[in-house]
């Protein structure tokens, strides 16, 4: 049985690859290649997976959230994808990436009985993006 | 192919083990364990899995389908409190987990036959959360 469970971030970011050329960037990410950066309200879908324990729970959801706040929201709400969270510092803060760096912030030292199976990225109502992990 | 239906229901509920205390459910349930009770509308997504009828064009009727569903699910769910009046809640917690099982339990022999299978029970509790349960196999307790 899978359980997934919402939740949101506030951020701002800029897609540049500085080995690229500034007519490069520009024609490569477009208006979000902007110098002064710009913002999303981000969404994310934790999803875990496993079986219900004694109390009925696939996962206890005071365990999830705590988790989750700790490792992800803290660090990316109302935050510059840029330049405050490290680990997207060596990479283009793509919606792509940004779903890699928390399936990879998430899955260090994870606390729970039940498996992580997915992690969904939702950048606006049209931008989203899935990570299935096997 | 897939087809899938959604309803929903609304309905009362309360997460809390008899066998343990008050302090100790709201360590395990949180404000779900308020013995007075709460509510959700409940959102159901039940996904069918079969092969187009070459001649209707179906894969399962959906009257037929709407039918199962409001008998099962809707009509003994909405507008209940689930551990008072929707067994087995009175002795299984009716977590969001144990309310898409017991569901799943329902619908399945009602949805089953020749080309066609129960793929899939969604249940949101809320936007923010829901399970997926795709029967017993894989070691999941069915109640």
């Amino acid at each position: 049985m899978r359980l997934t469970r919402r939740y949101r971030f506030s951020a701002s970011h800029r897609l540049d690859v500085p080995s690229l050329s500034v007519e490069d960037n520009r024609r490569l990410f477009g208006k979000c290649n902007n110098p002064w950066g710009h913002g999303h309200d981000y969404v994310v879908d934790v999803t875990v997976e496993g079986s219900p324990d004694a109390s009925g729970q696939v996962v206890g959801r005071a365990a999830l959230d705590g988790l989750v706040r700790e490792k992800i929201l803290d660090r990316f709400d109302h935050k510059n994808l840029n330049q405050d969270v490290a680990e997207l510092a060596a990479r283009v803060p793509t919606t792509e990436n940004v779903a890699e760096a928390i399936r990879e912030m998430l899955a260090k030292d994870w606390p729970l009985a039940a498996r992580l199976a997915r992690v969904r990225v939702a950048e606006t109502d049209r931008n989203i993006f899935e990570l299935e992990i096997r | 192919m897939y087809l899938t239906r959604k309803v929903e229901f609304s309905a009362s509920h309360v997460c809390a083990d008899p066998a343990r205390n008050d302090a100790e459910n709201r360590a395990l349930y949180g404000a779900a364990a308020n013995p007075n009770g709460h509510g959700h509308n409940y959102v159901l997504e039940v996904t069918v899995d079969g092969t187009t009828d070459p001649v209707t064009g179906m894969v399962f009727d959906l009257r037929e389908l709407k039918q199962v569903i409001q008998d099962e699910v809707v009509e003994p769910m909405d507008h209940r409190f689930l551990n008072r009046e929707v067994p087995p809640f009175d002795r299984v917690v009716p977590t969001t987990e144990n309310i898409a099982i017991e569901i799943w339990r329902r619908l399945e022999p009602r949805i089953r036959r020749e080309g066609v299978a129960l793929r899939n029970v969604r249940l949101y509790e809320t936007g923010d959360l829901y399970v997926d349960y795709s029967g017993p196999q894989g070691g999941d307790a069915c109640v």
